[in-house]
């Protein structure tokens, strides 16, 4: 149980990876969807971090950060779409949206 | 007997379980108002990992940019969509059943690995421990940052520049 290993954190960020899957892949909710993508994006971090400390190599914590600003960028682009399906469809569910569906 | 190892790991066990739980609870919760503030515990839990493991830039980062950015953009896009409609429907799609089962076969794939430990994995060693600098986190990541992912730094800020101006083009009524 103790002390603290790198596959602690390994085994933490797997179990939150699929937590976060488990969201994208079950919630009808886009912006909850969202959310899960966020999770799935620190799941990454904790692994980059862990084995930044590890190896005492800083370039894990480097992308760790442009990682973060995928997320930024995702949370941005991806929120917008929302907005913009939210006043031509009136829905802000992800299987209401069957334009492509036959 | 409250040896460093032993403090450490009882906080590693406060913030995992804070991360675990709010993300169970962010996947679950049927408002997207709760939903969000659980998410908020989740990031605090992996925040506090950082601190853990003294990447204190990066403890920082994720308060102000996550906590701070990032779910301020959430809930005011929950403000701006109108969710009570989609709250009161099913809140679960069609596939849910086949999504956790393979989920879950993932999961036991990856956690007998885990569980083989060391061995199976053939990690390298742990790097040999850098004679201790002087300067801090913060300093020494602004050294690798700037110097060896510099290009990196320079295509991310690109990438953000692209983001801003394909949200507001797509979220504004007319052009």
């Amino acid at each position: 149980m103790y002390p603290i290993t790198t596959e602690h954190y390994i085994a933490l960020s797997a179990a939150l990876l699929l937590i976060g899957t488990v969201g994208v892949l079950t919630r009808r909710n886009i912006v909850v969807i969202l959310m899960s993508i966020e999770l799935i994006l620190n799941a990454v971090n904790i692994n980059l971090v862990a084995f930044s400390q590890t190896w005492h190599n800083l370039g894990g914590q480097v992308f760790a950060i442009f990682v973060i600003t995928d997320a930024v960028a995702e949370a941005a682009v991806g929120l917008g779409i929302l907005i913009a399906l939210f006043r031509n469809k009136e829905t802000v569910l992800a299987d209401e949206v069957d334009l492509l569906k036959w | 007997m409250l040896t460093p190892e032993f403090t450490q790991a009882i906080f590693f066990y406060i913030f995992a379980a804070m991360v675990l739980a709010g993300a169970i609870l962010t996947i679950t919760r049927r408002n997207a108002v709760h939903s969000a503030m659980f998410l908020i515990v989740s990031l605090m839990g992996v925040a506090g990992l950082y601190l853990l493991q003294q990447a204190e830039f990066l403890f920082a980062v994720q308060i102000v940019l996550y906590i701070g950015g990032i779910m301020v953009l959430f809930l005011f896009v929950i403000m701006l969509v109108n969710l009570d409609q989609a709250a009161k429907e099913k809140q679960f799609n069609g596939q849910w059943a086949i999504a956790l089962a393979s989920v879950a076969l993932v999961g036991v794939q990856v956690f007998w690995f885990l569980g083989k430990g060391r061995g199976a994995f053939k990690m390298a060693q742990p790097g040999i421990a850098p004679p201790a600098s002087a300067l801090g986190n913060t300093e020494q990541l602004a050294d690798v940052l700037f110097k060896d992912y510099l290009l990196p730094f320079e295509v991310a800020s690109i990438l953000l520049l692209v983001a801003v101006v394909g949200s507001v083009v797509m979220a504004k009524k007319r052009i």
